[in-house]
């Protein structure tokens, strides 16, 4: 493990408990992230991706368990083995901060946006009304957030405009890294490129030091990630720097989810439209050996039988797939 | 075959709905059979209330909907209205709220056979729609909406499409709440459809990029006016209005990273 990186998942299980058996939604990840970082996690959805979120920050609540594994927070404390109040009192917000899926809905319909803001920072801080706003308006403005939002309702703004309100608020602490779940799902892709231009902001303003960002869209990913974990059933099926991994996908499965990215462009208008056939597996019980082969169109009988491991293909680039370490004649 | 004219729709707002919100402002288009016409914009542009016109769902304020030469707001009996929707059917963004959690996926399918007087050949009509959406029937056949995924929503609604054989399908952002994975898989769908039936197609989306895969022709709407129009090469590739140009601009590519973020 690197020393000095920020954050670092070592073989992290963490499986929902169910009437009929675990259902294995994070089996087994290791990954780092290390200042300067955005680390983009792609993948369907149901492979575990967001779940890896909460993981990483400890969010672990029944039905939720965590199985085995260390989350390593500066190459010293293992957030693992420290009690959920501890983490919740001292990480949270302060070292880690979370913007889970659907989270601009997470302001209250009935407070202003400064009005919400103060009551997050009294839990936090304990700050007087005028020191907050104070905060707040100053962080708006380095943001480039318009201030009047703080004196608005959540109804009277825009859905990029509650996106961005709550980032900027679960950032108002500095963590160093920010998870931000899907958080240009289901928006317009002009506001899409605001809410990209707001995080890229955080790391320029120095505000947060490296952000893990959750979502299917790859077309996203590449305007911002500076490296990739591609996940598939649980676990991690590839992962290295974002152009390498769009240039040479080396896992069948990394092939198919960017060549079903449908922009515009004229490679992506020859290739015409593609999309990964099937759907993901159950993770209750999922298929023997790569839980990918039953969908791959290059599966040979080793993959139904062994489970492939994540090997080295060059600085930083790690694939899990049984072809690439036979041959590479697939390609 | 569809044909609208200068269609407005004014939203009252304020005290006593004095200050009307102009959400459709005075559009005109036609669609012809077996043609794909997108309808591309933001989320207020009033391409959602053009499709909910359309589908007689919203009453215009001024303007009319011809649908094989008729004023679609002429319909009035039951029966005629009945008819119509079969003949133009809708597919709304989330699948999940056009199903009744309580019942079996099954029955948006028993539905559609029963809409077609079609009861006693049931079974295998249902079977060859599932199969024609890329669904094994006995993966989705007794489930409940909750245990399909959103893409196997969207293809169960469009399964219907092939038991109904409408001569026009509205569909309302159908993908966007689709993994990126199985959006072209679904845009498949409805190109099969219209080679199959020649059914047209209204395909509402945000995502320019989208319509450039899927559309004969793209209209592009802003603040409740078509601003640009043409074939998707034309709109995407020379494109007139600055704000068609925006929206070329904000679409995140694979080949390139944005520059001003």
């Amino acid at each position: 493990m690197n020393i000095s990186s920020l954050l670092a998942a070592e073989d992290v299980k963490a499986y929902y408990a169910s009437s009929k058996g675990f259902i294995r939604a994070v089996d087994g990840i290791s990954l780092e992230i290390d200042h300067g970082d955005v680390l983009g996690v792609a993948g369907e959805s149901g492979c575990g991706k967001s779940t890896l979120g909460n993981v990483l920050m400890m969010n672990v609540r029944p039905p939720l368990r965590l199985l085995g594994g260390k989350v390593i927070l500066e190459g010293k404390q293992d957030l693992a083995t420290m009690d959920r109040e501890e983490v919740k009192a001292r990480v949270w917000g302060r070292v880690i901060a979370l913007v889970p899926q659907s989270a601009l809905n997470a302001l209250v319909p009935t407070r202003k946006v400064g009005h919400f803001i103060k009551d997050v920072v009294r839990y936090h801080l304990g700050f007087s009304t005028r020191e907050t706003m104070a905060l707040a308006k100053k962080r708006f403005q380095d943001l480039e957030l318009p201030v009047e939002t703080l004196t608005k309702y959540p109804h009277q703004l825009s859905g990029g405009m509650r996106q961005r309100v709550v980032i900027a608020v679960a950032t108002l602490l500095n963590p160093k890294l920010l998870i931000v779940d899907e958080p240009t799902t289901a928006l317009d892709v002009s506001t899409q490129k605001q809410v990209l231009k707001l995080l890229s902001h955080l790391r320029t303003e120095h505000i947060v030091r490296a952000i893990v960002f959750i979502t299917h869209d790859i077309a996203i990913l590449r305007q911002i990630a500076t490296r990739i974990v591609i996940m598939y059933a649980g676990k991690v099926v590839e992962t290295g720097p974002m152009e390498l991994i769009l240039q040479e996908p080396a896992h069948p499965y990394a092939r198919g989810l960017i060549h079903s990215v449908l922009t515009p462009e004229p490679m992506v208008r020859q290739r015409g439209l593609l999309h990964i056939v099937g759907e993901p597996p159950n993770l209750l019980q999922p298929p023997p050996g790569c839980r990918f082969h039953p969908r791959c169109p290059h599966s040979i009988p080793i993959c139904s039988q062994e489970e492939p491991p994540l090997i080295g293909l060059g600085r930083d680039h790690l694939v899990a797939c049984h072809l690439t370490s036979h041959s590479r004649c697939w390609k | 075959m569809l044909e609208v004219r200068n269609l407005t729709k004014v939203y009252a707002a304020g005290l006593l709905g004095r200050r009307g919100v102009v959400a459709v402002d005075g559009i005109s288009f036609t669609v012809e059979e077996g043609e794909i016409v997108s309808l591309v914009g933001e989320s207020g542009s009033g391409k959602t209330t053009t499709a909910h016109m359309i589908l007689r769902l919203l009453p215009p304020t001024s303007g009319q909907v011809m649908f094989e030469g008729q004023n679609i707001w002429d319909l009035r009996t039951k029966k005629d209205l009945k008819r119509y929707w079969q003949r133009v059917h809708a597919i709304f963004q989330d699948p999940y709220a056009a199903f009744n959690p309580i019942y079996k996926v099954d029955r948006v399918l028993y539905q559609a056979v029963s809409l077609m007087g079609n009861r006693e050949d049931s079974e295998r009509l249902m079977q060859e729609a599932l199969e024609a959406v890329g669904l094994r029937p006995e993966e989705v056949l007794g489930r409940y909406p909750h245990q399909l995924s959103g893409g196997q929503r969207q293809r169960l609604m469009i399964a219907r499409c092939y038991l109904l054989k409408p001569k026009l399908v509205v569909a309302d952002e159908p993908v966007s709440m689709v993994d990126a994975s199985g959006k072209a898989g679904i845009l498949k769908l409805f190109l099969e459809l219209r080679d199959l039936y020649g059914t047209a197609v209204i395909f509402i989306t945000h995502d320019l990029g989208l319509a450039y895969y899927i559309s004969h022709r793209i209209l592009v709407m802003h603040k409740g006016k078509i601003v640009e129009e043409g074939t998707p090469e034309k709109v995407l590739d020379a494109p007139q209005h600055p704000y068609t140009r925006k929206l070329i601009a904000d679409i995140p590519l694979i080949s390139r990273r944005w520059e001003d973020i």
